[in-house]
């Protein structure tokens, strides 16, 4: 964290050249169904914001809007500074300007989403490659580094499905360390993990954390959100209905709401 | 090896067969190599309009689609005798007439061109089909993984489509080349020199009808042998990284 004095997530008081994310006012309808009713949340570089809530609070969706991998239907967004072009019906207007900045975000799904073709190796290289255009020799040495880092050093040349989730997990989040992300996007990433797995993935994260990356965590791991996070929201039906640093969120929620939630996943 | 064949009453089969004249072996190779020329263009084309019709029917506009899916339900509802017929006799026609209109005479179509457009537009029908079903298969999820890295759509479909897809679409696609190569039998009725035509001449001119029918059938053989080796191996490739059936089991 790069200042005190003002309160992470509000865009208004954080300083504008440090700012690695800001969303404002997002609104995204399924048909008739609602599930961002304006979200406005802004993040600066080192932040580490973990986004709670029960399932259909519209957690996952805010995060996939952030790439677009889910088309907002209103709302600004903007990375490290540069905002994002859309039309008036909040389709993006530059399909290059989006491909550009999606560059800059690393995502890990829930799911992990390797290519089950290609050996750990090439999945992490392949964006580097043909996205990035870094020379094939360089994109290997760094993926080795960034696999050697997960624990995964042995397995370059292995498949995906040969792998337990924990390990796919951890060569998702190198794959997505090898753009060299502004900002990790974690959508539920221990979800789809057998117990006994989760805490192997968690610690890379919290060693990312430890360094100081940029990250947007949509968790269901309360312990690691209040040990990782230095900014906590909590989402309900499409709003923020709480939101501040782990201690209070956690420790001294004030809404009814919030207080329910945590006692019912405890 | 003369003897052996006297002893198996092949000797008057192997002198009709012979290469070299008097036998008729040299045409039916020949006519073997007109078929799998056909063949093998017809494939590839089938491949390209599937692809791009698989595509269309998946991400196109109403218009498209509905173009799409009259082409794919007229083209597998006819038979291919019948569509041979049509396109051969009405395509020809066609182009004379253009080549008279722009002032040029009569226009000599090839039978290999021909035939590979007719089979090509059949078989790009089918392959639109298996094609389609197999961009389907993919998990939505290694695409969103693609698309979440900023991947432009061509180089999507390039690296992480086409190649996901390949697994599935593989056994539809050896299906497809089959029945193209036996599908070049059906060029005969629009008199194009392939297996089947040269059999039929090389066997009314010598009365042979069972020698020559059977090497036809043998030869026939021999190209879905060797096929299914070449798939086997394409297949085996495309399944890459994703453990079988068995070894899942275990």
């Amino acid at each position: 964290m790069s200042s005190t004095t003002s309160a992470p997530g509000d865009p208004a008081q954080a300083g504008q050249q440090d700012i690695a994310i800001e969303i404002e006012d997002l609104h995204k309808s399924f048909g008739p169904l609602e599930v961002l009713k304006g979200v406005s949340l802004s993040a600066r570089k080192g932040d580490v914001v973990a986004i709670i809530g029960g399932s259909g609070s519209g957690k996952s969706t805010l995060l996939r809007c952030i790439n677009f991998l889910d088309t907002p239907n209103w709302g600004k967004i903007s990375v490290g500074g540069e905002q994002i072009v859309l039309r008036a019906d909040g389709t993006p207007a530059n399909r290059r300007q989006i491909e550009r900045i999606r560059t800059r975000l690393g995502m890990v799904f829930q799911a992990f989403n390797l290519w089950t073709h290609r050996t750990l190796l090439e999945n992490v290289i392949e964006v580097p490659v043909h996205v990035l255009k870094i020379p094939k020799a360089d994109a290997i040495a760094q993926a080795r580094v960034l696999l050697d880092r997960v624990g995964l050093g042995d397995k370059t040349d292995t498949f995906p499905a040969y792998l337990s989730g924990g390990q796919q997990q951890r060569s998702a989040i190198a794959r997505a360390l090898a753009v060299n992300p502004e900002v990790m996007l974690f959508d539920e990433p221990t979800s789809a993990l057998d117990p006994e797995l989760v805490g192997e993935v968690l610690t890379v994260i919290r060693d990312l954390a430890a360094e100081g990356r940029t990250m947007l965590l949509v968790t269901h791991e309360m312990k690691f959100a209040r040990e990782v996070a230095t900014h906590v929201v909590y989402l309900f039906e499409g709003r923020i209905e709480e939101q501040g640093p782990p201690e209070e969120v956690f420790g001294n929620p004030k809404s009814e709401r919030l207080k329910q939630f945590l006692q019912s996943i405890h | 090896m003369d003897a052996l064949l006297d002893i198996l009453g092949l000797t008057e089969a192997a002198r009709l067969l012979s290469l070299s004249p008097p036998g008729w072996g040299m045409n039916l190779l020949r006519g073997l190599v007109n078929s799998l020329q056909i063949a093998f263009g017809a494939f590839g084309m089938g491949l390209v309009i599937g692809l791009f019709g698989a595509y269309g029917k998946l991400y196109g506009g109403p218009v498209l689609r509905d173009l799409l899916a009259i082409y794919t339900t007229v083209i597998r509802a006819v038979p291919e005798l019948v569509l041979i017929l049509i396109l051969y006799y009405v395509g020809t026609d066609l182009i004379n007439k253009a080549a008279t209109m722009l002032g040029h005479g009569r226009v000599e179509i090839s039978g290999v061109v021909a035939g590979i457009w007719v089979l090509g537009i059949v078989q790009g029908a089918y392959a639109t089909e298996v094609l389609r079903g197999a961009i389907q298969a993919v998990p939505a999820g290694q695409i969103e993984a693609a698309r979440v890295f900023g991947m432009p759509p061509f180089m999507l479909m390039r690296r992480v489509t086409i190649p996901a897809m390949m697994s599935f679409a593989i056994p539809g696609l050896a299906n497809l080349w089959l029945i193209a190569t036996k599908d070049t039998a059906l060029l005969a009725i629009v008199g194009f020199n392939e297996l089947t035509l040269e059999t039929r001449q090389a066997a009314a001119s010598t009365r042979a009808y069972f020698t020559f029918f059977l090497a036809a059938g043998a030869l026939y053989l021999i190209v879905t042998l060797c096929s299914g080796v070449v798939f086997g191996r394409v297949e085996k490739w495309a399944r890459r990284g994703q453990p079988s059936l068995r070894e899942a089991r275990r």
